[in-house]
């Protein structure tokens, strides 16, 4: 894992479902996720990909990721540039695609983050400083399982490494 | 100290004793991928190196969002999925055989005890069996179609007691619409939901499975219930096998304990764009509609049909309103005519699409023009779900949306 830096796009509703994150008349199509990335989060924001710099941020309010079981919900998010997406809570579905495809996802108080503000993440010590408004918030920190996964670089790669489940 | 259902559940299938909060590898008895995740799950096999399933009679691809293809990128991923279940021997269902969700419910494979993961979040409908069954993502389903094993975090239960009997033309749909804007679009994320009271037993196992399949709309990991005599007759027209029912233990320990009285119930109405936005139909009758659709995997089944026909019967819809109904899979679609129920319906004005997901996901088969209402039997009406942003989605019964079908406005079925 490693330290992540960029910029907040916030989206201050709660329960942004998959469907918000990349439709469905998209997802059936293609599986080239460069070209899924381009309509990511459109519903809410018909240019959000045009705003992303590479290496940014989404930050969002509770139950982020609710809805459809689609992973290419995180591979959209990722593959559009984004380095890790804050929220106050996941979904359940969400959370576990975002691990297993290498997409971090880290539970914080969103409130103390503003649009604009640029953040820097420690992922092993779970802490996201506020470079803008010079504060740090604590991350709740992913299960050990979950960390195994991604230190992996994902459940296909813990599959190669170890051919089945090595989580004990 | 006693344990729920799925605690139970999760014990059986990984050999340990689960606890609320524990991490278990559990063997999985089913995995299932529907044409929206299948191609990634196929990509991400290849990817971990695998070569063939764990146990190809327990790995099930069901073509049912986009079929038949409506496009000819669509029709690519559709040919990638029948090649993999070819060479590696595995079942798959094809355009027109229906809903994955009813599907595998059909296919004997599925009833108490059981484990089933689906790379789809509609999975939890077989909780109405007695099942724990879960969505997961297309890596997770890939590993699973490898290692015929899954990782759990055991999850809490919250208990839903309904007590009381539905009044007149209230069904399942109205109460699990009524829970759900209860507890909230993440009331029960990672919890499990357990139904029951006496207005859940004298549901049908077509009910349950309505009220099991949104239990995900409440963020849930799973929705089950205790199975009875109806469910083992149910199960017994699909298979021969004995299963053994799962119950709690009386001492079982629950997050939170849920008790409702449904006697007085009215029919329930979702309003745009939330799950949980929910309403009496009194406060949205009138609200003109263009578009009504029957069907999916919440109630696209034979009772949800025959109650719209005996709404529909011997009336035509609104002129001005398009009514597309999709049975849940090709069993019902039959005997839904040979009951007449289906000539019944196309009678009244309905058109009646292939058994499959029909317009629920946006990709065919109805996509609503800018600034229409539709109401829908299915379970999400975001901003979007059926493939355009400027529409509005309301959810309610088969009774409500065959009601408002006639009259071009959301209308209360009882007033029919």
């Amino acid at each position: 894992m490693m330290n992540l830096s960029g910029k907040a796009h916030k989206f201050t509703q709660d329960d942004i479902n998959t469907d918000y994150i990349i439709s469905g008349k998209y997802k059936f199509k293609t599986l080239d996720m460069k070209e899924l990335a381009k309509h990511v989060m459109e519903d809410l924001d018909p240019d959000f990909y045009s705003k992303i710099t590479s290496g940014d941020f989404i930050v969002a309010g509770r139950n982020f990721g609710c809805g459809s079981s689609r992973e290419q919900a995180p591979l959209a998010i990722k593959n559009a540039g984004i380095s890790a997406v804050l929220a106050k809570s996941f979904a359940r579905i969400f959370y576990r695609n975002a691990i297993n495809t290498g997409l971090p996802v880290v539970e914080c108080d969103t409130d103390q983050i503003n649009p604009g503000d640029r953040l820097e993440i420690d992922l092993r010590a779970g802490i996201v400083k506020n470079i803008t408004r010079g504060i740090e918030i604590k991350a709740k920190p992913l299960p050990p399982v979950m960390i195994k996964i991604l230190n992996d670089g994902g459940l296909a790669a813990h599959f190669r490494k170890y051919g089945d489940f090595n989580i004990g | 100290m006693g344990q729920t259902i799925i605690e139970k559940i999760l014990s059986s299938h990984s050999g340990q004793t689960a606890r609320a909060g524990d991490i278990v590898v559990a063997e999985v008895d089913l995995v299932m991928g529907q044409d929206g995740t299948s191609p990634l799950a196929i990509r991400a096999f290849n990817d971990m190196g695998g070569e063939r399933v764990f146990n190809p009679e327990k790995v099930a691809m069901v073509i049912d969002h986009s079929a038949p293809s409506p496009n000819e990128g669509v029709s690519a991923l559709h040919k990638l999925m029948r090649e993999f279940a070819w060479e590696k021997n595995i079942k798959l269902y094809d355009i027109g055989e229906g809903v994955c969700h009813q599907l595998m419910p059909e296919s004997g494979k599925v009833g108490p005890g059981k484990l089933v993961v689906g790379a789809d979040s509609h999975t939890c409908t077989y909780g109405a069996l007695n099942a724990f069954s879960t969505g997961v993502g297309s890596t997770d389903l890939a590993g699973a179609m490898i290692s015929g094993k899954m990782w759990f975090k055991v999850p809490e239960t919250i208990k839903f007691v309904c007590h009381g009997e539905l009044p007149y033309r209230v069904y399942a749909k109205d109460l699990i619409l009524y829970l759900i804007g209860n507890v909230t679009a993440d009331g029960a994320t990672y919890k499990a939901a357990e139904y029951t009271g006496e207005a859940v037993k004298a549901l049908s196992v077509e009910g349950r499975m309505t009220m099991a399949n949104m239990a995900i709309e409440m963020g849930a990991k799973a929705g089950l219930m205790e199975a009875d005599e109806k469910t083992l007759q149910w199960l017994a027209n699909f298979t021969n096998e004995k299963f053994t029912p799962v119950a709690p233990d009386s001492d079982a320990v629950y997050a939170d304990i849920k008790e409702y009285d449904v006697s007085n119930l009215e029919p329930q109405v979702a309003m745009p764009h939330r799950v949980d936005n929910v309403t009496s139909v009194g406060s949205v009758a009138g609200t003109p509609i263009q578009q009504a659709v029957i069907g999916t995997c919440t109630n696209g089944r034979l009772e949800d049909l025959k109650i719209a026909a005996s709404i529909l019967k011997g009336k035509k819809i609104n002129p001005k309103v398009r009514l597309i109904v999709a049975p849940a899979s090709k069993r019902i679609y039959i005997e839904a005519m040979n009951q007449g129920i289906i000539q019944t319906l196309v009678e009244s004005g309905a058109a009646v699409v292939t058994p499959g997901c029909g317009p629920c996901v946006g990709t065919h088969n109805g996509i609503p023009s800018d600034g229409e209402n539709v109401i829908s039997t299915a379970n999400r009406n975001f901003k979007g779900r059926m493939g355009n942003s400027s529409a509005q989605i309301y959810l309610a019964s088969p009774a409500t949306v065959a009601a408002s079908a006639l009259a071009g406005e959301i209308a209360d079925p009882r007033e029919v």
